[in-house]
């Protein structure tokens, strides 16, 4: 029997099961021993070291799913990568962590790396360290989701759960070489999703292919009454989607995401996969976005002001990191500023700033203003289209260290996918070639409210008909 | 200090008796052990998310209709960010910008007649956990978390101590007939927090305010507000300067202490709860919820007084509560259209005392409607004495028995039938000579001895009355 069993996809691998060829506990085996030989290398896994977990599977049914550690696991370290977390075991599931165990599968016990509370775009502020491309250690793989994306690109998840809250899925997805899907706002339940911004964030899959994405997409989605921004409205079966047509699809190329600062060889690659979906059928038609450049400073505004509040619980009272004062306030101040890291600080400042006494209408009211009108045209477009095409990135991914020192820069690295969680629309990023240098370059698929089969249709057709898919990165483990 | 007004205003915290708390199943029941009515959501664990109870919503708005507020169509949840350990989440869950209702009113007795107090905003709040102080640490209990709060707010209408009780007794009264509150101070259920500044009579300025916490009772919030006023006035008098603060009612001390000064407006950096979306209350659902309003206290008290021939001040006191007014009118209804005097007499002498003896509303007593009045029909038939009857009616709430099992059971009906009686009469003479002779010598005072020993042969149960006419009237014969 075949032993890379890690290689497969999770529809393969429901097959295999199906015909009784392999059994979930040799997927789970499996996964582990690769884990334990590239995980030293990669970093996607948290909490590796010495943890019992590496060695137990649990109860392992169906195909395991990868978990950022920001969704919650009953009695499993769920620590967001932040120092202030530590030690915290949560006493109940997330919504999607129960609806993976009902639809037959189960979790992977070890957590994936992420930059702390879900801040950052290359996993670089995990209290954990950072995660490396394995397309390149030396690169970063993206973030937040930078753990899910490079344990499912290194064969080291067979599928993965990120959040993304302004690229987070989909921009890692494009880095790493995988497939990352951020549904509609409200088509996920959040519920034991731990907040970065409550109003931007979703749960989506981080996949090696388009059917695992529909397939995952199958078991998460459905309105949750623990989740009141979730929406009651009935789950299709997404794998009806894949059928490989587009005949007809009107698709949109926003300018405004076309111009300076993207990359030559990801908008050359970009305009390939243009002309490979033209020969499909589907029709293209330039089209304007008019808010675009809005869309990152009105981000950093409302996201940071709700994380602001949303991180104000941890304090060292009831759970995680406490430092030691026997004075309230010092221990507050004391706990935050030694459980926090730069970024989280940063952040918590910003929003703070942006919702106090006197800003709060030049920054917090005026940023809510702007993100409908980013909203409305999103909406106009889509009277039209069925989808919008964009890269998802301006470039493949960046060396770690490069950006870290210059937030502004690595903000800038979200500017394609930060709109559609501002307007709460779909999005996916696959895989649409790679650079000169071998790294991979992500497509980005857009729809209207609800719309995920048109984009996960569009990509399909795609997927098929490209070969990225069989690229695989090289680890070397020497 | 006449030459000062007090301007008040009072912000009432109101526990909703809902059976789960306001985001979440847990339970609200008071007084269980500490931290056993939690979940993941009231114990604001990382990852949870608010579910609004619809019922506080329905609660709610009956409240703020009740209080004469406009309901808004469109409203939402804010977040009022502090840090503090009794607050989990170190935000609550509160309104703002939108509030639930607005622009509200009660009216209340004063001295110089009926006076409106408006009411600026009903919204919709969370209640904070409990601190508990030990001598080297601080233990929270977070079974308070998440309860369902209404925060009232009146407008600076008020301007004595005495207004402020009142106001208080009327909104508690109001809140009782809605059955939405247990309105308790005493566990917490109903707090308030008093606004009070002092300005020259005449003067439209407004003077600095202190606010005045801790009050554990409506005495509490009238004693506390009599000694600011003191207080400030004395300020003002020796020309110091009052500061804008926060000052707590020490009960055993009778004084306010200064809790903390506030420094300009605290900063609770509000903005829309992202995890609970706006909602729209219809037209529909105001008007279903109104239906469900009872008589409320004011409208029963005008047509006790036009429909039963009711004092206002026997009116006053039975509409005071809701069981008791319903009871009454039972009674009321029973009766028919006889003169209400004896029956209301009743009500509020011997039962509500036996109520108040026993600590229970009149409607909770062993009693019903029906029983009271065939107690008062032995009474109007002058079978019973007043005294024996308040003996019977004791033993009635006692042992649950009719008036007429009780009376015949001990043999209490009283004896007017002077033929009955003339026996024992004549007895009573013959057994007396010393007596017979110093009444026929003219003292009066013999005759009532003699009354006395044939009260005692009656043993008890002669009337009086008859045999005093009975004695008289054989002695002087």
């Amino acid at each position: 029997m075949d032993k890379q069993l890690n290689t497969l996809t999770a529809h393969e691998l429901i097959e295999e099961i199906k015909a009784n060829r392999v059994s979930s506990e040799e997927i789970d085996a499996c996964l582990r021993k690769t884990l334990k030989e590239i995980n030293p290398k990669v970093n996607a896994y948290v909490r590796v070291e010495g943890s019992s977990s590496t060695e137990k599977p649990l109860n392992p049914q169906g195909i395991p799913v990868s978990i950022k550690d920001n969704i919650c696991t009953e009695g499993y370290a769920t620590e967001c990568c932040s120092r202030i977390l530590s030690g915290f075991a949560p006493a109940y599931s997330a919504t999607v962590i129960n609806k993976i165990k009902e639809k037959g599968h189960s979790f992977f016990n070890l957590k994936t790396n992420m930059d702390e509370f879900a801040f950052g775009s290359s996993t670089e502020n995990s209290f954990f360290g950072v995660t490396h491309n394995p397309w390149n250690l030396d690169c970063v793989p993206g973030g937040s989701s930078g753990g899910s994306a490079a344990a499912v690109a290194s064969n080291e998840a067979i599928w993965a759960l990120g959040s993304d809250t302004g690229g987070s899925i989909r921009q890692p997805a494009s880095f790493c070489g995988v497939v990352g899907l951020k549904p509609t706002y409200g088509r996920v339940s959040r519920y034991g999703l731990i907040a970065f911004a409550s109003s931007l964030d979703q749960i989506g899959p981080i996949t090696k292919d388009v059917t695992d994405s529909a397939l995952l997409m199958n078991i998460i989605a459905g309105y949750d009454p623990n989740d009141s921004t979730s929406v009651n409205i009935e789950v299709p079966d997404y794998t009806k989607a894949l059928t490989g047509s587009v005949k007809g699809l009107k698709v949109g190329i926003p300018k405004e995401y076309f111009v300076e600062g993207l990359d030559p060889q990801v908008d050359s690659a970009v305009k390939e996969a243009i002309n490979t979906l033209k020969k499909l059928g589907a029709e293209f038609k330039e089209v304007s976005l008019a808010h675009t450049e809005f869309a990152v400073p009105v981000y950093y505004i409302i996201a940071t002001a709700e994380a602001s509040s949303n991180l104000a619980r941890f304090d060292g009272v009831q759970y995680g990191f406490r430092s030691k004062d026997l004075n309230l306030i010092d221990m507050y101040k004391k706990t935050r500023g030694e459980g926090f890291g730069d970024e989280a600080k940063r952040r918590i400042v910003l929003g703070t700033f942006a919702l106090s006494h006197g800003y709060y209408d030049a920054y917090y009211l005026r940023a809510l203003k702007v993100r409908t009108l980013i909203k409305k045209d999103f909406d106009t477009l889509f009277k039209e289209l069925d989808c919008i095409l964009t890269p998802t990135s301006p470039t493949a991914a960046f060396k770690i260290g490069e950006k870290a020192s210059d937030p502004l820069k690595m903000y800038l690295s979200d500017i394609y996918t930060i709109s559609a969680n501002l307007a709460g629309i779909p999005g996916i990023s696959l895989p649409c070639g790679f650079t000169k240098e071998g790294l991979p370059i992500g497509l980005q698929i857009l729809a209207k409210h609800f719309n995920e089969e048109k984009i996960l249709s569009l990509a399909f057709a795609y997927e098929q008909n490209r070969d990225w898919k069989e690229r695989k990165p090289v680890i070397n483990l020497t | 200090m006449a030459e000062y007004e007090a301007v008040i205003g009072l912000e009432v915290h109101l526990h909703l008796k809902t059976k789960t708390k306001a985001f979440c199943g847990c339970s609200t029941e008071f007084g269980k052990e500490p931290n056993s009515q939690t979940c993941p959501v009231c114990l604001g664990l990382p990852g949870s998310l608010p579910v609004f109870n619809r019922t506080v919503l329905d609660y709610a708005i009956k409240v703020a209709l009740a209080l004469n507020c406009e309901v808004q169509r469109f409203t939402k949840f804010d977040r009022k960010n502090y840090f503090y350990p009794d607050l989990p989440k170190n935000y609550q869950i509160s309104q703002y910008d939108l509030p639930l209702s607005k622009n509200g009113f009660i009216n209340i007795d004063t001295e110089s007649g009926v006076k409106r107090i408006g009411i600026t905003r009903v919204h919709i709040e969370e209640d904070a956990g409990k601190l508990i102080h030990t001598d080297d640490s601080s233990l929270v209990d977070f079974n308070r978390t998440g309860i369902p709060l209404l925060e009232i707010v009146s407008e600076p209408d008020i301007n004595s101590p005495q207004e402020a009780h009142q106001y208080l007794v009327n909104l508690k009264n109001i809140i009782q007939y809605l059955d939405v509150s247990d309105c308790d101070m005493e566990k917490g259920s109903l707090r308030c927090d008093a606004n009070i500044s002092l300005r020259p009579r005449g003067e439209k300025m407004l003077g600095i305010k202190a606010e005045l916490k801790n009050m554990n009772s409506f005495k509490g919030v009238k004693d506390a507000l009599t000694y600011e006023i003191r207080r400030q006035a004395e300020l003002m008098e020796s020309r110091k300067e009052i500061i804008q603060e926060t000052r707590l009612w020490d009960e055993k001390g009778l004084k306010t202490v200064p809790m903390r000064t506030k420094e300009g407006a605290k900063d609770y950096r509000y903005f829309p709860e992202p995890d609970l979306p706006p909602f729209i209350i219809s037209e529909e659902k105001i008007k279903e919820i109104r239906g469900t309003i009872p008589e409320l206290p004011h409208t029963k008290y005008t047509r006790f007084i036009q429909e039963y021939g009711l004092s206002e001040y026997d009116a006053k006191i039975l509409v005071s509560s809701k069981e008791d007014a319903f009871f009454a009118e039972e009674c009321f209804r029973a009766y028919g259209e006889k003169d209400k005097k004896l029956l209301v007499n009743w009500l509020i002498g011997p039962l509500l005392s036996e109520a108040n003896s026993r600590n229970l509303n009149i409607s909770a007593l062993k009693i019903t409607a029906g029983s009271l009045l065939n107690l008062l029909v032995f009474l109007e038939r002058n079978e019973i004495s007043n005294l024996t009857a308040k003996a019977v009616l004791t033993d009635m709430l006692d042992s649950g028995k009719s008036a007429a099992a009780i009376i015949q059971e001990k043999g209490l009906v009283q004896i007017s039938d002077s033929n009955a009686l003339k026996e024992i009469a004549l007895q009573v003479i013959s057994e007396n000579p010393k007596s017979v002779s110093d009444y026929k010598s003219g003292k009066e005072n013999a005759l009532m001895f003699l009354v006395g020993q044939l009260m005692r042969k009656s043993k008890g149960k002669a009337n009086p009355k008859v045999a005093k006419e009975l004695l008289k009237e054989n002695l002087d014969a």
